[in-house]
């Protein structure tokens, strides 16, 4: 991993005593990693350029870690590429420069140079557009050149790897702090543990030229690694500094895509709501919410005071997890704790537990089943076994069925035509595919069913009537 | 004087007596301790304090429980309390019926003076002497009812003697034939079709040798009846005279049917309706006769001394007439015979006014076989490992016999329809095309998946799939998994040999060869590891092959699926065309036909590596690639520009020049593996194991002969590819070094490396069974598992300290599971039984293991 920075500020050789590391030496620090090394590429009177190179220890990187599972974690380009490892060599190795000192000619720390900085390996999944809008309102400019994956194989395309040099004029102390923030962000990885001391680092390194920044809403939580709450301190603390109101505290988001497409309507709460109402219409006072997640849902059934029983199912035990931390279970008055059951199951294979006389449904079994935006992530050769799990084994009087409806994918600019709205969608029905698919269900199990558009109905720019973009189904059963 | 208290092997036995009486004494001296609950312990458990009157609620809540759990493993249990008043005794009497167990009453009648005078010695119980008066009145008062209570045994002991003189003798339950491990040939309901008993019998090999009317077998085989030996069918006097003289005889056991039992109890005089032919029955007997006089109610005598049930050979077999649900077995209460005589019915009538059955047998979960009859049906055919084998002869069907252990059947046609069934039995449109299995086989349940479990297999015993392990199974399967009933096995992983002595090495031949000589293989077989993906093929010769083995409603020909149970082309079209390939060579091959078989599962390597980890290579593989080489590049380009005024640098440029070098090795090696596919004859699939066909596996053959049978296969398609092998002897150096030259070739010339396995597909050695196959892969494959810099001697020397122990372990237990799951499958042992052994290898591949193994 190389980091050079050039300026041509006569007498040039100053950068040496800047960084205060002598120009015809090469000088070798020991890092917690491997080591860095500085030197000069060129120390003339006209142009000076230091070299920051990393000699990261592959075999010692992978032992910090203990129980690694997959190779990604053994063999990956953290040797090779600029990370938040690059970051605390520039501390380390650079430590003065960092802070704005020169002890020797205090005068150059303060001085705007016109410096020029190359980053020979720096990933960006963000491309070119993303190393822009974060360089360039810093005043930088930007020579930019994306790294296919492999010359023997031009069809697998980009990689994430750029090799970015910026100009400015600015102290080294700005260059240095931007790029010591700005690289892992790029990056988007830590290689280590973020915690509340990262939010202090931040504000420190990101000082007032954070605050203004734009993209500081991106800058924050990525840097401190997509934890939430830390990144709302660093922005609450941000805000103390800058007067501008806040943008939108949106979490962020596994799937851009989905949230993207969906976020502007708000459509889960749309979902939601028609959800409650159709529970509601059939006064059910247990609901089992299959496909809970991270309990999204969860949560309004259990805002509902009529609901007595609410119970959420998930094939993940992670997202149980997660669930059962959002709804802040263990804090739960006990009355308030009963209300609720999280367990682990799976639409395709049978659970007693849910059915009538189960242990988690009781006696008479639940009034409603909920498959909320479940169904499209199931194979479609396996919907079969959903259907029984579902309509035959639990056999709630009540299940509402909600699902994308496909006509309406037209309606959003960012969603390539024929995508799905999500990675994992297996399918997507459009509005007679999931009527036929209700109609058949209906017939099978015995049940009645209605189906309904959520959201508000789009007409596509050829001027069709695209239907709403999510489509339910209310099955009752029949007597 | 002894006395001797008979008790059945399982039993609740209740001891009722004063406190004082003596009880604890008596049952530490005849009971096990762990037999024995005893409240004052229980009550000290909850409490602190054995006397604590105010903890009898919870203490007895604490020993009704553990009571439960042991009754319901089948263990005696005695408890230990006063017991003197019959509501105590009633909640007992319950727990006893809950799990089909007699009730035993030990009566400790020591007379009241004793009592106190015992007590008054305890200086931890000091009872006021009206407490003891008033329970021995309870208990004087309510002795007598005991037998009305329900203890079909009640032993009193009334002096301190009869306590010292006591002795315990346990009985074997009735039901338990467990020693008797045949073989046998059960039979179904006869019904009085003696003409077609005969024929059977003599097709069985049974000749009739007496005495009277008893047949026998030389070849010490015994038959077993299942009752319904009269009524509707033409001799039924007969019937039973065979089949009594022959139980007589000691070479039959027969247990009783309801018809038989409705015949006994008019014999004796009962009332009962005559209808189902009991009246034909009754006149025939009265016929009978004329020549054996009093046969009638001996016949009655024989039927009623009939026990519910057998439990046989070693408890792998069941025998009842309507069956018996697995919490039964072994068990002996009313409830039990009146299920194993009628079953269990639903309280609803069909449309012929027949009782709707409830279908205990789609529950069973039991280990043993369960044969039963009662209701006649078509074909016999096993569900869940239970199989019904009344095939309505009377009815004009036929007499099946189940020979076990062959589970073959054997049946002779009805020479004529003596009844009309009420509900017709032999329609043909009525069958369904499904299997009875299959038709409760689409759906597996959570219960049989999740949690702690056991999975028993015929290689290594039991193997323990921890619960979190299951957890992430669950999500795999229900995620990413193909249908389960084309997921009938699962590969192993594989471990690599042990780390080389040789420098600059990390693995080498010489350690695998090692493993096995030390572990007494005599011969391995050493194959060309192919560097692609791991994929199992399902072939069916047709359509119709895949919905009868597979999947009923498909309209596919086979399956294609990775090591992890996920379909393994996203494109349909790639996965028909291999298929159509795989299918017509095994026409061209002939296998079809040698193997006598309409589907085959083949284990395969399918090439390049880029048609499945397209996206790793991409991701991982090409990211390191461009990551290291550009990285490194640049730091040469800047030493070479430093070096040419700072001779210090000279020394980092050439240490990064080698670092460079070993980057681009990186990215040559994975190279090798990757290639553009765009239509299905760019991919390359080779099979190394023929693992089954239709009703066996191929786990007994050597590897030679799947190497040799699979070359076949391949030599009839420019996609298929064989296997290069060779044999080598442990014994001989030179065929060892000819291995091991050919492996460095192998690998010089770009290969992966090689795969050693024992000649023998399951081998063991002294401590039991070995690995059955080790990887030995080339230098430069290893770059792309290690990393680029892997071979820099100070990266080697600390890479060298590599534990393989639980890789090793998870393949040995991966290895027992995935051969389980396809000897159940071809047995036709039920979807969850096979699936239980591929989940539990899903759950084991959660376990954390050091991935570059």
């Amino acid at each position: 991993m190389l980091l050079t920075i050039s300026t041509d500020r006569r007498p040039a050789t100053d950068l040496g005593y800047l960084l205060h590391k002598h120009p015809a030496k090469l000088q070798s620090f020991p890092l917690a990693f491997g080591s860095a090394e500085v030197f000069y590429l060129t120390a003339t009177d006209e142009r000076c350029t230091a070299a920051l190179m990393l000699n990261i220890d592959p075999v010692a990187l992978v032992r910090r870690q203990a129980g690694a599972v997959s190779i990604e974690q053994y063999v990956n380009d953290r040797p090779y590429v600029a990370s938040s490892l690059l970051s605390v060599a520039i501390a380390q190795v650079f430590g003065s420069a960092l802070g704005g000192r020169c002890a020797g000619r205090p005068e150059l720390a303060t001085e705007r140079l016109p410096l020029q900085a190359t980053i020979a390996a720096l990933p960006c999944r963000g491309g070119d557009e993303l190393l822009r809008r974060l360089f360039e309102p810093l005043g930088y400019e930007l020579w930019i050149e994306r790294r296919g994956l492999d010359a023997a194989f031009p069809q697998w395309g980009h990689s994430d790897l750029h090799t970015v040099t910026l100009r400015a004029h600015c102290t080294l102390s700005t260059l240095l702090n931007h790029l010591y923030v700005l690289i892992p962000v790029l990056d988007n990885e830590k290689h280590y543990w973020v915690g509340d001391e990262e939010v202090d680092k931040l504000l420190r390194h990101g000082g007032e030229w954070l605050a203004r920044h734009p993209e500081r809403e991106l800058i924050a939580t990525r840097y401190l690694k997509y934890q939430r709450s830390l990144a709302k301190t660093a922005l609450s603390q941000l805000r103390e500094q800058d007067d501008e109101a806040a943008g939108p505290e949106d979490e962020p988001s596994d799937d851009p895509r989905e949230e993207a497409g969906e976020r502007k309507l708000s459509l889960h709460e749309q979902r939601h709501g028609f959800v409650l109402a159709a529970l509601e219409a059939r006064s059910a006072r247990s609901v089992v919410d299959l496909g809970c997640g991270e309990g999204r849902l969860l949560k309004s059934l259990m805002k509902q005071t009529k609901i007595a029983r609410v119970i959420g199912v998930d094939v993940s035990s992670r997202a149980l997890e997660i669930a059962e931390s959002n709804l802040k279970l263990d804090r739960l008055p006990p009355k308030q704790r009963e209300r609720i059951r999280l367990v682990q199951g799976s639409l395709l294979y049978r659970d007693r537990r849910l059915e009538r006389g189960g242990d988690i449904a009781g006696e008479t079994g639940v009034d409603a089943a909920v498959l909320c935006e479940v169904i499209e992530h199931v194979e479609p050769s396996r919907l079969a076994a959903v259907e029984r799990v579902v309509f035959e084994c639990i056999a709630a009087p009540l299940v509402v069925v909600t699902t994308p409806n496909r006509e309406y994918n037209v309606m959003w600019e960012s969603l390539p035509a024929g995508a799905a709205r999500h990675r994992d969608h297996r399918f997507e029905w459009t509005r007679a595919e999931f009527a036929d698919w209700c109609g058949r269900v209906a017939q099978r199990f015995g049940y009645e069913f209605e189906t309904r558009g959520v959201g508000e109905a789009g007409v596509s720019a050829t001027g069709h009537e695209v239907g709403c973009p999510t489509q339910a189904g209310v099955f009752r059963r029949a007597h | 004087m002894p006395i001797e208290l008979r008790i059945p092997e399982l039993a609740l036995v209740v001891l009722i007596g004063t406190s004082g009486a003596g009880k604890s004494t008596l049952a530490r001296r005849l009971f096990k301790p762990t037999e024995i609950l005893s409240s004052d312990t229980c009550r000290g458990w909850v409490s602190d304090n054995e006397n604590s009157l105010e903890a009898t609620g919870d203490a007895f809540d604490v020993l009704h429980f553990v009571a439960r759990r042991r009754l319901a493993r089948g263990l005696l249990t005695v408890i230990d309390a006063t017991n003197v008043y019959p509501d105590d005794r009633k909640a007992l009497v319950a727990i006893a019926r809950e799990f089909h167990c007699l009730p035993v009453a030990i009566v400790v009648d020591t007379e009241e003076k004793l009592c106190q005078q015992r007590n008054e010695q305890r200086p931890d119980r000091q009872f006021p002497a009206h407490v003891i008066r008033k329970q021995r009145m309870g208990l004087r008062r309510g002795i007598r009812g005991l037998q009305r209570e329900g203890f079909r045994h009640v032993f009193e002991l009334c002096t301190p003697e009869d306590c010292d003189n006591a002795t315990l003798v346990r009985e074997p339950l009735w039901n338990n034939l467990k020693h008797e491990c045949g073989p046998f040939d059960i039979i179904g309901d006869v019904h009085g079709c003696y003409d077609e008993l005969v024929e059977l019998l003599t097709a069985l090999g049974y000749t009739h040798t007496g005495p009277a009317g008893a047949w026998s077998n030389s070849a010490g085989r015994k038959l077993v009846f299942l009752g319904d030996l009269v009524d509707r069918g033409p001799k039924s006097p007969e019937v039973v005279r065979l089949v009594m003289d022959s139980v007589n005889a000691g070479v039959a056991f027969c247990v009783p049917g309801n018809h038989d039992n409705k015949f006994m109890r008019a014999v004796r005089g009962k009332k009962v309706q005559i209808t189902h032919g009991l009246a034909e029955s009754l006149d025939q007997f009265a016929k009978y006769e004329e020549h054996y006089r009093g046969f009638s109610r001996v016949a009655a005598e024989f039927i009623d001394d009939l026990v519910s049930h057998y439990v046989l050979d070693g408890g792998r077999l069941v025998v009842a007439h309507a069956g018996l649900k697995q919490e039964m077995h072994g068990r002996g209460s009313g409830a039990v015979r009146e299920f194993a005589m009628y079953g269990e019915t639903t309280g609803e009538t069909d449309e012929f006014g027949l009782p709707v059955r409830f279908n205990w047998a789609a529950e069973y979960r039991g280990r043993a076989a369960v044969v039963y009859g009662h209701t006649p049906v078509p074909e016999p055919e096993w569900l869940n490992n239970t199989v019904c084998i009344d095939t309505g002869c009377v009815f004009g069907g036929a007499l099946t016999a189940l020979r076990w252990p062959e589970r073959e059947f054997v049946g002779v046609a009805a020479r004529a329809t003596y009844a009309e069934p009420r509900r017709p039995f032999l329609q043909e449109a009525d069958r369904a095309p499904l299997s009875l299995q299959q038709q409760h086989d689409d759906l597996l349940d959570l219960a049989d998946c999740i949690g702690k479990r056991q999975v028993e297999t015929r290689l290594q015993r039991s193997v323990t799939i921890r619960p979190e392990n299951a957890a992430a199974a669950l999500e795999v399967m229900s995620r990413f998994a193909i249908d389960p009933r084309w997921m009938i096995h699962l590969p192993p992983t594989m471990s690599p040999c042990e780390t080389s002595r040789l420098t600059g090495l990390l693995e080498h031949p010489l350690e695998a060869f090692e493993y096995y000589r030390s572990n007494g293989v005599g011969r391995v077989v050493c194959q060309e590891k192919h560097m692609g993906s791991r994929t199992l093929a399902v072939v069916c010769r047709d359509a119709d092959a895949a919905r009868r083995r597979f999947e009923p409603s498909t309209v596919s020909t086979g399956c294609i699926y990775t090591r992890t149970g996920r379909p393994f082309f996203t494109d349909g079209a790639f996965e028909v065309a291999l298929l159509d390939m795989l299918r017509e060579a095994t026409t061209r091959a002939g296998l079809w036909e040698e193997l006598s078989t309409d589907w085959l599962l083949l284990d395969c390597e399918l090439m390049p590596w880029s048609a499945k980890a397209q996206e790793l290579i991409r991701r991982q593989y090409a990211a390191v690639g461009v990551g290291s080489t550009t990285g490194l590049t640049a730091s040469v380009e800047a030493l070479r520009a430093a070096a040419t005024h700072l001779p210090a640098a000279e020394a980092a440029l050439k240490q990064t020049q080698v670092r460079l070098d070993l980057a681009q090795l990186y990215v040559a090696a994975y190279r090798r593996y990757c290639w553009d596919v765009v239509s299905p004859t760019d991919l390359r699939l080779a099979p190394f194991h023929l693992l089954a066909s239709e009703g066996r596996t191929y786990f007994d053959r050597d590897h030679l002969w799947h190497m040799q049978t699979l070359a076949r296969l391949a030599s009839h398609n420019p996609t298929l590819r064989s296997t290069a092998h060779r044999l080598v002897d442990l014994s001989d150096s030179a065929s060892e070094q000819a291995a091991i030259d050919w492996w460095t070739d192998l690998t010089a010339a770009g290969g992966e490396g090689m795969v050693v396995k024992p000649l023998d597909f399951v081998a063991r050695g002294r401590r039991g069974l070995l690995q059955p196959a080790i990887k030995v892969r080339g230098a430069e494959y290893l770059r792309i598992i290690y990393g680029p810099e892997y071979s820099l001697p100070e990266n080697l020397d600390r890479l060298r300290q590599r534990g393989l122990g639980a890789k090793r372990s998870l393949a040995l237990r991966e290895f027992a599971l995935g051969i389980e799951a396809l000897e159940r499958f071809v047995r036709g042992e039920p979807l969850r039984r096979v699936h239980e052994c591929v989940f539990a290898v899903l759950a084991l591949e959660s376990e954390p293991v050091d991935p570059r193994l």
